[in-house]
This record gives C-alpha cells, structure tokens and sequence, in this order.
C-alpha cells in the first residue's frame, strides 16, 4: 500500500507562543514525502507548543504552515485511550473517525493483535503507547506529527517503532518528531531548536508602552 | 480619524484620562440636582405618598443594570470581531458595575414594594426577571474569575454574554408568559405624561442622565484599571523572565 | 458520527460510566421532596410539575462536567479536534449521547415518579410530551457550559452557575406543560415554546460550544 497523494509540509519562519510567552521563533524547515525530521532541544524549548501548532490547534504567533487539507495526523503526549473499551474498540473508533476499516494491519504492525479484545485499563504503559501508535497508522494520512513516541517503549517495542516508521516512509509517507532523546532512525535529518531570539521573551503585549 | 484609534490602549489611556474627571464630575452634578430635587422639592403623590420618592433611585438603577448588559454584549461582539483588547476590558469593567445597578434595582423595588403592595418580594415577572438577570451576571462574572490566561478569559466571556444575551430576552418572555404580574407598567414612555406627570418627569430625567454619567465613569475608571493592572502583570512577567 | 454516538453510550453504560446516576439521583428527588412538604395529595398534585422539571435539571447537571472534560484529560479531545469531523458535528453527537444516556431514561421514568407525587391523571400525555422535547435541550445547552469549562481544573460548580440560569425557559414552558395538562387545560402553547427551544438551540449552541472549545483547546 502507498500513500495516493505525496504531500509536503512546509514550515516558514514559524513562531510559537506559550502561556504568553513566545518560545520559538523563526523555525522554518520542509518535510517532503519519505522524509523524517526530529525536532530536538531540552525540555521546555517548545517542541509540544511546536507540534500543536502545526496540528492547528492553536494559531501562531507569526510565520506560515503550508500543508494539504487533511494530510496530517497528530499524536499527542496522551495517547486519547479509554480504559474501559478494549484495544479493538479503542482503534475501530479512530478507524471510523477517519473513514478506514481495516484495523488488523495496524495491530499487527504494532504486535497488538493478541491482546485486541483486552480492555485497555489492563495494558502496560508502553502497550498503551503501542496502542497510541497503531492508531496513526488507521488514521490513513502521509504527514505524522509524534510528540515523544517512544516513551515508555522498552527496547523490542522501539524497534517495532522504527519498523513502523520505515515502512510508513518507504509508502511516501513522512514524519516529524519531537523527541529529547536520540532516537535511532537511520533516515531522520536532526534539527536542533534554539529558544527564542536566544531567550525566551513575553509574548508582546497590547498593552506595552501604556503609562501610568 | 477612525473611531477605532480609541481602541489602541494607549490613546485610550490619554483621552480617558482626560474625559474620566469631566464625566464624574457632571455625574455627580446631575445626581446632587435630581436627588435633591425629587427627595425634598416634589410634593408627596396623592395615592403614593411619600414612598414615590424612591422611584429616582429604582428607575434609573432599573435602567442600567439592562444598558449595562447590552454595553457588555456591544463590547463582547467588538473583540470577538475586531480583537480589540480595550473592548473585552471594558466588558470585565462593566460587569460588576451592572450587577450592582441590578442589585440596587431589586432592593430599592423591594423597599417601595413593601408599602405599595404589602409585600417585601412576589414573584412578579418584572422582579423575577432582574432575579434571573443577576444570575446571568454572576456566571459572567465567575468565569472571568475563573479562566487564567487573560486572552482565553475574553473569549469565553463573550461567548457566554452573546448566548447569555439570548437566553436572559427568552427568560423575560417565558416569565411574562408564566406571571402575568402586579407590577406598573414602565414609568418612561414615550408619552410619558400619561404615566408620570411633569413634576416629577423632569427630576427623574436629570436622575437618569446621572446614573448614565454614573455608569460611564465607573466603566471607563475600572477600564483604566485593568489595562494598568495587565500592562502590570506583563511587566512583571519580563522581569521573572529577565 | 455514529461511531462518536455508540462509543460515548459504550462508554457511558460500562462501569464507571456513571449510567444510572442521573436516574437515581431524580428518584432521590421525588422520594425526598414529599417528605419534607408532607403528604397531602393536593399540595403534592400542585407542586409535582416544578419539582419533576427541577429534579430533571439536576439530575442533568449531574453528568455534564464529564461530557467534554473526560476526553480533555486522555487526549482524546486534541485528536478529535484534529481530526477529519468538524467540532460542531462533535458537540452535537455528544450532546446527543448526553440525552439518550440521561434525558430519555429520565422521560421514561418521569410518569412513575408523577405517581408518587400524585399528578392527576390528565397531567401524563403533557408530562412525557414536556419531558420527550424538553430534556434535549437540557443536553445542548448543558454542552454549551461543559465547553466553556473544559479547560478548568475544578468546574462543576461553575458549570453549575453558568448553565442554570440558561435552563430558566427551559423550566418554566417545560413544568407550564404539566401544570395546564395536570388541570386538563390545553398546553400546546408551552409545549410548542419548549419545542422551539429545544429546535433553537440544537441548531445554533453547538457553533458557541465548539468555538469554546477551540479556544479552550488553544
């Protein structure tokens, strides 16, 4: 299976704010079809702000994201599992969201497939994150933004992690990922993020040069 | 010159700071003449008595717990549309000074009600509604409270004010629908001599100008405090940063 | 949508869910509220309208805190707000799923409880009509109050204080309709108020509700 449409996502001179504080500033970089970029920096540098900002979940502060309509699929820090429905359920629900059927490729990608009618209260903190995992793989689109996917994978799951990848790539797909760890994708490009204007300022405010 | 160059805080802050005494000063000028007036210089109504009096308090403090509310939906739709800082501060500003004229309202009603119809408080529509209307300012004002980011806090609150706004007229209707009432219709028509005559007409006019002024220097005074009280806040935010 | 529809039902019915508790809470009500007014029949006839509509109120704002704050918290909301469905179908399906869990099992309950609260018989046709089209709306505008606290830590209670007031026409067509009916009056006219309420806000809250949540989401 490939991806139909090659997509590119482009970053132009993006600035980010967070809590009223500008964090990022003037990142610009592309990720073109079969391209893998990681997004690193220490805690704290606004790689999450970053993501969310390209997922369109909050506007920027200055600068262009350039994407195909319905080309991306985020992955946040919470993995959106409900503990009371089983790992089938959980991912035939985002399946359905994003109009696919099939699951079973998804779980067995991610070594699932056992445990497809456990509900998901009694999943590990890494099967939950397998889990998570799997459910980008249903969502059928190219451009994948992960925020810290292998956390709490032990080593077996982060190479069925990179497995994933690699075939996600090989399909045309693309991915950027924000990881404060190295993570050992052979095809990824690194770029590192300086904070804003070398420190991090405020956000400017509407209200600068009121006096008195 | 565009009327919007008054959003830009910092020609706010000059021309506020310039009209603010002026306003309060014929608020006050105003108030002083049609209390006086209406308290000591109108004669006791044949069927009222003296309780009447209290009508130069209760109309207007009626009047603006509303006006209050539709200035808070204009500025509402104003940020939400123009993104105008000055605009959602002045909704904020305006809330409590509302509150307080819809309080005043019900107990000043309360006061003159008692001699009138017996009654401290009855569940008459016009009554019920300004009950409910300062529930509708309660909720606005709780979440103001309650939302941190300040730009988050704006948003919400205009969103709540415009339902608000619907649900507070579909309230009126339901009530009127629920009670007919023993409350007198409005006191100011536009022909107004039927209700109340010239004697009294005028002093209530004047009363009424000075809540208007009333109202227009507590907002614009409490506007100037929460742009102060942001430019404080982003002031001290740069320096835990520096 | 349907797949949104089933699962917050699924949800709603496992343990946990809190499937129920609208319910018992509205049976708590009715069994509470003759024991403190006493038990004379007529005062009891005269007051069951307000106090089934009331019992309703509540016992919907029992559930609303988690309509949107559960998948605040596990990430589900940031993905569903990313995802190919817009946030005003969403509000709407759960708003939905809000009413088939609480507000039907509530209308279908009501009339026992008019029994207890000695309703006259003629009230009853009015009761489940007031109770089938009003509830709804008790669900949309509950949405709208459960959107614009959703990014609180502790909202019940402001939930409680921002969504009531909205409920006030709601109450007073909806315990209108039982009180005519309950007298053998006609109560089309409340009822067909309740209605347009209902078909209002169903049709123009979930736009304020999703743009809450967006900017609650920012």
């Amino acid at each position: 299976m490939r991806y139909t449409r090659r997509m590119t996502l482009t970053v132009t001179n993006l600035g980010c704010t967070r809590g009223g504080l500008c964090v990022l500033d003037g990142v610009s970089f592309v990720v073109k079809p079969g391209q893998i970029l990681v997004l690193q920096g220490p805690n704290g540098i606004g790689k999450t702000t970053l993501l969310r900002t390209i997922a369109g979940l909050q506007p920027p502060q200055s600068g262009q994201i350039a994407a195909p309509a319905d080309s991306i699929a985020y992955a946040a820090h919470a993995d959106g599992i409900k503990p009371t429905l089983t790992v089938g359920e959980n991912l035939t629900f985002w399946a359905a969201i994003f109009g696919t059927q099939n699951i079973s490729p998804a779980l067995a990608a991610i070594q699932l497939t056992a445990l497809r009618s456990r509900p998901a209260t009694s999943l590990s903190a890494g099967q939950k994150r397998r889990l998570g995992l799997a459910r980008l793989l249903v969502t059928g689109r190219p451009i994948w933004l992960m925020d810290e996917p292998t956390v709490s994978l032990d080593t077996a799951s982060t190479a069925l992690f990179i497995a994933m990848i690699a075939s996600h790539l090989g399909q045309g797909g693309s991915a950027l990922i924000a990881s404060h760890i190295h993570l050992g994708l052979a095809a990824a490009t690194y770029l590192n993020l300086t904070p804003y204007a070398n420190h991090i300022a405020p956000q400017p405010s509407p209200f600068d040069g009121v006096t008195a | 010159m565009s009327i919007w160059e008054y959003a830009n805080p910092k020609k706010f802050m000059q021309t506020s700071g310039i009209v603010l005494p002026w306003v309060s000063a014929l608020a006050a000028i105003c108030l002083i003449i049609g209390l006086t007036w209406g308290f000591f210089f109108t004669p006791d109504a044949v069927n009222f008595g003296a309780t009447v009096k209290i009508i130069y308090l209760h109309v207007p403090s009626a009047m603006m717990a509303i006006n209050a509310w539709v200035m808070m939906l204009i500025a509402s739709l104003i940020w939400l549309i123009r993104r105008h800082h000055v605009s959602a501060l002045a909704a904020k500003a305006a809330a409590p000074v509302g509150l307080t004229m819809t309080l005043i309202a019900l107990l000043t009603g309360a006061i003159w009600g008692e001699p009138m119809w017996g009654t401290w408080w009855a569940w008459d529509p016009r009554l019920t509604s300004f009950l409910i209307l300062t529930l509708f300012y309660l909720g606005y004002l709780a979440l103001w409270q309650a939302v941190d980011n300040p730009d988050t806090a704006a948003d919400l609150t205009s969103v709540l004010c415009i339902v608000g706004s619907v649900f507070a007229l579909l309230s009126r209707y339901a009530v009127n629908f629920w009670n007919q009432g023993l409350h007198q219709g409005a006191s100011l028509s536009m022909d107004a001599k039927d209700h109340v005559s010239n004697i009294y007409y005028i002093p209530l006019l004047i009363s009424i100008a000075g809540f208007i002024l009333l109202f227009l220097s507590l907002v614009l005074l409490r506007t100037r405090t929460e742009i102060r009280s942001r430019r404080l806040a982003a002031l001290l935010l740069r320096e835990r940063i520096a | 949508m349907i797949s949104l529809l089933m699962r917050d039902i699924t949800l709603a019915m496992r343990a946990g869910g809190g499937f129920g508790l609208g319910l018992a809470f509205f049976l708590l009500v009715a069994v509470l509220v003759p024991l403190g007014v006493g038990p004379d029949p007529i005062t009891l006839a005269k007051i069951a309208p307000g106090i089934l509509w009331v019992g309703a109120l509540l016992a919907c704002l029992l559930s609303l805190d988690r309509l949107f704050a559960l998948d605040a918290e596990d990430g589900s909301l940031d993905l569903l707000a990313t995802a190919p469905v817009p946030l005003e179908a969403v509000v709407v399906i759960k708003s939905l799923a809000h009413w088939l869990v609480t507000g039907l099992p509530l209308t279908v309950i009501a009339p026992a409880l008019g029994l207890l609260l000695n309703l006259p018989t003629s009230g009853y046709p009015w009761l489940v009509a007031a109770f089938g089209l009003g509830t709804p709306a008790l669900s949309v505008i509950g949405a709208f109050g459960a959107a614009l606290t959703v990014g609180l830590k502790r909202g019940g209670l402001l939930l409680s204080l921002l969504v009531l007031p909205l409920y006030v026409p709601t109450l007073i067509f909806g315990a209108e309709v039982i009180r005519r009916g309950a007298l053998g009056l006609d109560a089309t006219t409340p009822l067909l108020f309740l209605a347009g309420i209902t078909l209002g806000s169903t049709a123009l809250l979930p736009i304020a509700s999703a743009a809450a949540i967006r900017v609650n989401l920012r």
